[in-house]
């Protein structure tokens, strides 16, 4: 009985997070700048890095939150990168 | 000590909720309003409460886990601002005009980034 509630509960959770990542999907899909669409991107990251952490618990494996903690880093290096690149008009 | 645990399960399982809550109201305010800017306000703000809400969530389900959480929360906390101020200042610079309902423009008035113009 308790682990069907936990397991219910994290799963609620991920599908709402799912929900706003499908969101900023589609405002990264219609976004008229190319900044629209790296709020989107930036959005999308930091939600995907809490949902692989809500894996980690529904799975139960521990290693999966340093796969949460490099893609966080990943995505943080390459907004900064992104960012710059628009601001030197090279895209 | 029973009662504290279920206290514990309890108040991780409300701030999972409220966490995953906040993550889907972000990129909510980031498909309706009407700006770059806007949007970036909703974005980041909102999605750093709730990541920081919901990581906590899982560190009080798996007290084992606290110490890796907890460096999760503060590199979230650190880099989040960093990138939606590069975001925002690479915006400006390119010129990204604002939405027609803006009342003021401080870096227009005080000729920040006068070079860019």
């Amino acid at each position: 009985m308790n682990e069907i509630f936990r397991t219910t509960i994290i799963q609620i959770s991920i599908w709402v997070a799912v929900a706003g990542v499908i969101l900023a999907l589609i405002r990264g899909l219609i976004g008229p700048t190319p900044a629209d669409r790296v709020v989107a991107i930036d959005s999308m990251t930091t939600v995907a890095t809490v949902i692989i952490a809500l894996f980690a618990h529904l799975f139960k494996r521990f290693i999966y939150l340093d796969v949460a903690l490099v893609f966080g880093l990943l995505a943080f290096i390459t907004v900064l990168i992104i960012a710059r690149c628009l601001e030197r008009r090279m895209i | 000590m029973i009662i504290l645990n279920v206290i514990r399960v309890y108040a991780g399982y409300f701030f999972l909720i409220i966490g995953s809550l906040f993550l889907f109201l972000g990129p909510l305010g980031i498909l309706r309003f009407p700006d770059v800017y806007n949007r970036l306000q909703a974005g980041t703000k909102s999605t750093t409460l709730g990541a920081i809400s919901a990581l906590f969530g899982i560190g009080l389900l798996e007290p084992g886990w606290l110490g890796k959480i907890v460096i999760l929360i503060l590199f979230i906390l650190l880099t989040n601002p960093v990138s939606s101020h590069a975001i925002g200042r690479s915006a400006y610079r390119s010129k990204v005009p604002l939405c027609g309902k803006s009342v003021v423009d401080k870096c227009e008035e005080e000729h920040i980034y006068k070079e860019a113009k």
